[in-house]
């Protein structure tokens, strides 16, 4: 089976928020909430400065705080892609995932349920990108198999220097970031 | 907005969630289901996006009726399958809460934004009645018409069959204007829009202000974004550590009001280095030895103090340039009025430019074409004597367009002859021009304001009468025939139905024209009567176009080696180093540098630019780019901000030297801007009080432009030169 992650290309990215509108549109996230956003961390002095922009959204971490909390079993990580997702029927809005994740990539949706990413994988079922991937106008996303060794993104995380984000919280998060 | 609820869907729709669970042979791809959009109806129309005058083709996604998003058209050369932020947003503009849905007529006095609904026909009717006096009195030239984008041409055709002449748009100059003159006057021709800007095959980039990136012009960002990729060189000047800075290999931040000072050392670099394109300059110069010695003196030493840029880092990047020549583009910039000697500057890049070698070459500046789509077979305009009021006597030699600011002088003036009348067509004049008070100053002067709008902007609540237009989603337009590096022909069609009263601008100006009893220059019943007599005329048809939203023609050739003529429509038929035309109207023959004027002491050089998920003042109040970013910021350098104990987040307002103070903005306390200026995205700080969400938040760099200084070349507005003080505890 699949183990689907996403790399990001830094150095093309410029922190536009296409991939954060085209989520809302695509998955009718509520105002006021988005389930991806953009980060930038600026070093330096003028005018040495480096700038990092990274787009962010749920790492569907390979070892997920957010499933081993949860009290229901809403939080799961699912089988096709090993993608962590929330069924929510069984999610009882009790905020324990929110304060699990060190990505802080979850909001309680107005309708009472725990609400993330899920790497639309209404749309990878269909052989699609995710929504964010899709639109990307500097095509500084890739989405893929992680446990393909000739995947797109196996190939870039083998190639170019990378890291992940908070990789001390020991999540091993699925989301590469290219330099 | 109001969606139907995943959760209520899953209870409301259980039976086709689970035929996807049979289907998909399990219950753990029911719960997956738990988190998808409702498997509704889909169908898609192919369009063309108006977030901005981009103009890139689309697809319209619709879910059950109700529009649902928007892509990319895979077939666009301008958008290449992928929309820009606001185009991806697009669909807020059909759901925006603060749309106008009905006529206008004001009841109270102008600015008062006190009016009473009327019907189309009432609107229509008081709008004929009174530009029919106009032209009784004063003529019909009397009348003026702002238009932006494509959505102008009909209005535009209405009032030329009435007999209007002056017609004119922002987007001369208060934008790209100078740029387009400084080009005109070197190379015989413009930059156009989109830009002729081949960035893709660029092996060396350079930036001048231009914050590609922050600035989503949709092609020219993804093909930065190549580039990058390709591992092109990038050289940015700003003042501010831009996006795209974030990006170059050399970020030199110079001093604002001195890039003139810049190019001057960069050029000087070159040719005392011998590393420009000596056979190309050749074979296609016109007054290279004249040009040679007046710059001969302006040194990398020279610029170091005008500048702050040291002189190795100029003598570097000038190498650079030279290194990856001809493929070294120097960008031309788009919004390019900032100190009112910016055709010279433009001038002076378009000249860096010829001197690498770059225009008509690959990596450069390619030369663009459009398909054959002949013109609606109209009657004859009526022939006017007395010409147009925005630039009598030629004041401005070298406009090569209408000067809207021109047409507000002889508004205030009534010189060389009264204008009374004001139609304005998607575009905010309040926020657009600089100095609003000369603009409601013009305003109190007119028989006659009429503003076409789709909500009620600051520019509609001086109207007289206001018409809610339909949304680019609900309506057609005239068809886009591109010129382009792949020439194309491109529908906008209606996808879905508007949400109240509101009309196309084709319908409004037609209906327009009959009450003026003009209805001869409208023999056309409808728009898809029109648009299919066009596409005919050019082998096409709607029906086809309705279909797939865009044809494509052949390939041209776009370089020099590909076979494209070298002539050059400038009065040497060269390349001109020395403009013999600009010293036989008194201007400078070679571009020369004057410092610019420093603020009083304690200010700091207030400098504006784009976000990239808004327009101009227009977009606002989408609930879905509002959500993204509700308010500007204003962004100033840490060491300013350590002295005033600012941090970001605070608000403070801005002060400018006419004591003009702001709305009340967000400080970006930060390293990436120099500490003699300040920085904001301009189109907030909206005063129209019908503008929800948008109204009172952050500031608008527009209000605080009460000076601005005139290009002698061309007219345009150069607006960065306000100074503002910043004032804590807002």
């Amino acid at each position: 089976m699949a183990r689907f992650g996403m790399v990001i290309d830094t150095r093309k990215c410029v922190g536009c928020m296409d991939c954060v509108i085209a989520c809302k549109t695509e998955n009718d996230v509520p105002d006021g909430h988005c389930r991806d956003w953009i980060g930038q961390r600026l070093q330096g002095t003028m005018p040495d400065l480096r700038l990092t922009i990274t787009s962010e959204r749920c790492n569907h971490c390979d070892r997920p705080p957010c499933v081993t909390c949860c009290p229901t079993g809403a939080s799961h990580v699912h089988d096709f892609g090993k993608v962590v997702l929330v069924d929510h029927d069984k999610c009882i809005g009790c905020k324990a995932c929110l304060a699990a994740c060190p990505y802080d990539a979850r909001f309680v949706h107005p309708d009472g349920y725990a609400d993330k990413c899920t790497f639309c994988i209404h749309r990878v079922e269909k052989g699609l990108a995710p929504a964010c991937v899709s639109v990307c106008p500097t095509h500084s996303m890739y989405f893929g198999d992680l446990d393909d060794p000739d995947s797109e993104v196996s190939r870039l995380i083998a190639s170019r220097r990378h890291f992940v984000l908070k990789p001390d919280a020991g999540t091993q998060p699925r989301i590469f970031y290219l330099e | 907005m109001a969606h139907l609820s995943r959760r209520r869907f899953l209870k409301i729709a259980g039976f086709s969630a689970g035929a996807a669970a049979i289907a998909g042979g399990g219950t753990r791809t029911l719960q997956a289901m738990a988190t998808r959009g409702p498997a509704g109806e889909t169908r898609t129309v192919p369009t063309s996006c108006d977030l901005c005058f981009w103009k890139c083709n689309a697809i319209a996604h619709v879910r059950d009726g109700r529009l649902w998003k928007i892509t990319g058209n895979p077939a666009d050369p301008l958008s290449r399958g992928r929309l820009c932020p606001r185009g991806t947003g697009g669909i807020g503009a059909h759901f925006d809460p603060s749309r106008l849905h009905a006529p206008l007529i004001r009841r109270q006095a102008r600015g008062e934004e006190v009016w009473a609904e009327v019907t189309w026909d009432e609107a229509l009717g008081y709008v004929a009645d009174r530009m029919q006096k106009i032209k009784a009195t004063y003529g019909p030239e009397a009348v003026a018409l702002f238009a932006h984008g494509i959505g102008g041409a009909f209005l535009k055709h209405t009032l030329k069959a009435y007999g209007g002449v002056n017609i004119a748009a922002p987007s001369f100059a208060q934008c790209r204007g100078p740029r387009d003159v400084g080009f005109e006057l070197t190379f015989g021709e413009g930059i156009g829009s989109p830009e002729r800007t081949d960035i893709a095959n660029a092996r060396c980039l350079v930036l001048i202000g231009s914050h590609l990136g922050e600035n989503m012009h949709n092609t020219q960002v993804q093909e930065f974004a190549e580039a990058i990729a390709n591992g092109a060189s990038i050289i940015v000047a700003d003042p501010r550590f831009s996006i795209a800075a974030s990006k170059a290999r050399h970020y030199l931040p110079v001093k604002p009001g001195t890039d003139l000072a810049l190019l001057l050392a960069w050029m000087n670099v070159l040719v005392t280095e011998g590393l420009y394109d000596k056979a190309y300059v050749e074979q296609f110069g016109f007054g290279f030895e004249n040009f040679a010695a007046e710059i001969a003196t302006r040194t990398p030493e020279w610029a170091y103090p005008e500048t702050g840029i040291p002189p190795e880092l100029i003598r570097e990047t000038a190498r650079e340039m030279a290194r990856h020549r001809p493929a070294t583009l120097v960008h031309p910039g788009r919004h390019t009025t900032w100190y009112g000697d910016d055709a010279q500057r433009a001038r002076a890049i378009a000249l860096l430019n010829a001197l690498l070698g770059s225009w008509g070459r690959k990596g450069g500046f390619y030369y663009p074409s459009s398909m054959d789509v002949p013109g609606y077979p109209y009657p004859a305009y009526p022939k006017s004597e007395r010409g147009k009021v925005d630039n009598p006597e030629h004041k401005f030699p070298f406009a090569s367009e209408a000067i809207t600011t021109g047409i507000r002088e002889a508004t205030i003036s009534g010189k060389p002859y009264p204008i009374k009348g004001w139609l304005v067509y998607a575009t905010n004049l309040v926020q657009a021009l600089p100095a609003q008070e000369e603009t409601i100053k013009a305003i109190q002067n007119l028989d006659l304001m009429v503003v076409v709008d789709v909500v009620p902007s600051e520019i509609a609540g001086w109207a007289d009468v206001v018409l809610p237009e339909t949304v680019y989603l609900e309506r057609y337009d005239d068809l886009n025939v591109e010129l382009f590096r792949d020439p194309f022909v491109a529908l906008r069609q209606p996808v879905v139905p508007p949400p109240g009263d509101q009309k196309p601008n084709w319908w409004i100006a037609r209906e327009l024209a009959v009450k003026l009893g003009l209805g001869a220059y409208y023999p056309w019943k409808d728009i898809e009567e029109y648009l299919d007599h066009r596409l005919k005329a050019a082998g096409h048809s709607l029906a086809e176009l309705k279909q797939v939203g865009i044809v494509k023609g052949a390939k041209p050739p776009r370089y020099f080696d590909e076979g494209v003529a070298t002539e050059f429509a400038t009065p040497s038929g060269k390349i001109e180093f020395y403009s013999s035309q600009l010293a036989a109207a008194g201007f400078d023959p070679v571009p020369r540098y004057t410092r610019p004027v420093e603020g009083p002491p304690g200010s700091f050089r207030l400098l504006y630019g784009r976000a990239p998920v808004h327009t101009f003042s227009r977009t606002q109040t989408n609930p879905i780019l509002q959500d993204a970013m509700s308010e500007n910021e204003v962004w100033v350098n840490a060491s300013v901000g350590a002295r005033m104990g600012l941090r970001s987040g605070d608000y403070v307002t801005l002060r400018n030297q006419d004591g003009v103070v702001s709305n009340r903005v967000k400080a970006r306390v930060t390293e990436a801007i120099r500490p003699d200026c300040v920085f904001m995205v301009h189109g907030f700080g909206h005063t129209a009080r019908g503008l929800r969400g948008a109204y009172g938040r952050g500031a608008s760099d527009s209000q605080l432009i009460t000076r601005y200084v005139t290009d002698p070349l061309m007219g345009g507005t150069g607006t960065n030169v306000n100074f503002v003080t910043i004032e804590a505890g807002a």
